[in-house]
């Protein structure tokens, strides 16, 4: 009984999976599962393979060793290959990159935000209604004629993120969402991630910046710069380890000054000292 | 002490600086074509956004109108009845809410200009003989040249000058009509109408990526060469500027590799299997019959009047 709910909550299970690209390596033998409804953030510095990890899990590349599980299920290129379950399998997993440029590139904001809801399957009728409640959920309606070249990159990230919600998954996968992002957008996104996690979504969030990470995530997994695991926790107790944030080139030491003391101590750019050790 | 280092007085550092003049207008003229084709472009969406008759119309009814009056353009033989279609294109544009000035200079600047030049010589007696206009040059007796005759004058003929203006009017109108199409519809809609001329969805999916992505190009070679502008101290050497410019067309190439890849990813993504769909938003209203009907009713009083003009 146990089991069988067991199996009924988790998404994704990673098993021991490990990816290159050509000769480098940009993951070894990661493990870890992923159960619905939760805030999961994926921490590492840059090139640690957290991007490559959310691409597989959204079926665009497939690990050279290990499986991946996705809803009970194998996922891979031979089972993507299949057009139900591809379909199934897209309606359930949204991805909103970290370029926006990449996921912008329908002649207007409306086909942008209509395009999934139209390749999944959905009636005329159904596409027209869920673009419509999507733009105005997220307040687009003065831009849903525009082409998306013409938007800033704030109105850039929402159009994009509305693009994926228009498709209503269950799971989301955001690639280092905040990047580049004035701070009210930033504050709109991790409000707008808390929202969709309140309503029942599983959120997976890569990301280099520990504030959002504070912010929007319940567990966190950390990749080092071998592309192994280098920790797996909640979210408080991986913050509050220093020494594994500093292990994974997520905060460092460098002299500092407060009046006229000087000394070290770890300091992230990405926030205002947090963790500040006197 | 910089001073000291110019080699003032020899004439060698006027012309040096010439010279560095020239190469840094060339990526500074760069810059301000890049940056002017994204203007250009966010100019005429403005345009397709205005409130007009045309913007109004239904995209497709207004390129099957716009595409059949060009045809029957190409078919007229009148230049009086050319002459009141160019007047009509204009109407169109004053009642799309189109400065005249903006679009007989849009219209008039190239391919008309272009089109004259082509059809100069014709206008002239040694290359088409007609009835002369204006007399340039008596030559008293017939002059030949190899085995060609020029005839006794060299004149501008009735027949010449005809045939001249008939074509540079219907250039003239048929790039009105063209431009008159770009100016007031948006390219996102004008690719989507281009399925009533039964284009395959594949080509119309290419040909909007290739418009959308293009700005994103131009806007990275911008940043490219404003940030190659901002670092550099003093002249560059030609070649040093040639070698900029591959290594530029080489990271550009690269960096579109790694997008269309990520593109592709993100169509995957949400259902895209390679198959392209599209939605209809268009709805053809009693107004677009009627701009239709009208348009048609134009085309048969044109073909009928130059019938009888001729």
């Amino acid at each position: 009984m146990k089991n069988s709910s067991d199996e009924k909550s988790k998404v994704f299970e990673i098993d021991e999976v490990s990816f290159s690209y050509e000769d480098a390596d940009a993951l070894s033998a990661v493990t870890f599962r992923v159960d619905a409804g939760e805030r999961l953030a994926l921490l590492g510095s840059n090139g640690s393979g957290k991007s490559t990890l959310l691409k597989m899990l959204d079926g665009l590349i497939f690990p050279t060793e290990g499986n991946i599980t996705a809803f009970g299920e194998e996922l891979s290129e031979n089972a993507l290959r299949d057009d139900r379950y591809s379909q199934a399998f897209r309606r359930r997993v949204g991805f909103v990159f970290q370029n926006s440029d990449s996921q912008l590139f329908s002649p207007s904001v409306w086909e942008e935000i209509a395009f999934g809801p139209l390749h999944l399957g959905l009636t005329a009728k159904e596409v027209e209604e869920r673009t419509a409640e999507t733009i105005h959920i997220l307040g687009l309606e003065h831009l849903k004629d525009r082409p998306p070249f013409h938007l800033s990159g704030g109105e850039k990230k929402k159009v994009a993120l509305a693009s994926v919600l228009a498709i209503d998954p269950d799971v989301l996968l955001f690639d280092e969402p905040t990047a580049g992002l004035d701070p009210k957008t930033e504050t709109f996104l991790a409000r707008l991630i808390l929202q969709l996690a309140d309503a029942g979504k599983t959120i997976i969030t890569a990301t280099q910046d520990l504030r959002l990470v504070e912010e929007v995530a319940e567990r966190v997994i950390i990749l080092g710069e071998d592309h192994r695991l280098a920790g797996a926790g909640s979210a408080v107790e991986i913050l509050a380890d220093k020494e594994l944030l500093l292990s994974a080139n997520l905060i460092h030491d460098h002299p500092h000054k407060h009046g006229k003391i000087e000394h070290f101590h770890p300091h992230s750019h990405l926030k205002d000292h947090h963790g500040h050790e006197q | 002490m910089l001073s000291g280092l110019s080699p003032t007085g020899t004439g060698m550092g006027k012309s040096s600086s010439m010279a560095e003049v020239r190469r840094v207008s060339v990526i500074q003229r760069t810059l301000q074509g890049l940056s002017g084709a994204l203007t250009e472009s966010v100019f005429t969406e403005q345009i397709a956004a205005r409130p007009g008759l045309l913007q109004r119309t239904d995209p497709r009814a207004k390129a099957l109108c716009l595409l059949g009056l060009l045809i029957v353009a190409a078919l007229v033989h009148t230049w009086q009845i050319l002459l009141a279609m160019y007047l009509l294109t204009l109407i169109l544009a004053g009642v799309s809410n189109i400065s005249i000035a903006f679009f007989i200079k849009r219209v008039w600047l190239f391919i008309p200009i272009f089109a004259g030049i082509i059809v100069l010589p014709s206008l002239f007696s040694v290359f088409r003989t007609g009835d002369p206009l204006w007399m340039i040059w008596d030559f008293g007796h017939e002059v030949t040249f190899g085995p060609w005759s020029l005839g006794t004058s060299l004149a501008i003929t009735k027949q010449g000058l005809a045939g001249a203006a008939l074509l540079i009017l219907r250039v003239a109108v048929s790039v009105s009509l063209a431009v008159l199409l770009a100016l007031t519809t948006r390219w996102a809609n004008l690719l989507k109408a281009l399925r009533v001329f039964f284009v395959p969805r594949i080509f119309i999916l290419i040909l909007s990526l290739t418009y959308r992505y293009i700005f994103l190009l131009l806007a990275i070679a911008s940043d490219m060469f404003t940030a190659r502008r901002s670092r550099m101290v003093g002249p560059s050497s030609p070649r040093e500027d040639r070698r900029f410019v591959a290594s530029s067309m080489g990271t550009l190439l690269g960096k579109s590799h790694t997008m269309s890849d990520e593109i592709y990813s993100a169509m995957v993504s949400r259902g895209y299997t390679g198959e392209p769909r599209s939605t209809h938003r268009f709805h053809m209203r009693v107004a677009d019959w009627a701009i239709s009907a009208s348009a048609a009713m134009v085309a048969i009083a044109v073909i009928t009047g130059d019938r009888l003009f001729c």
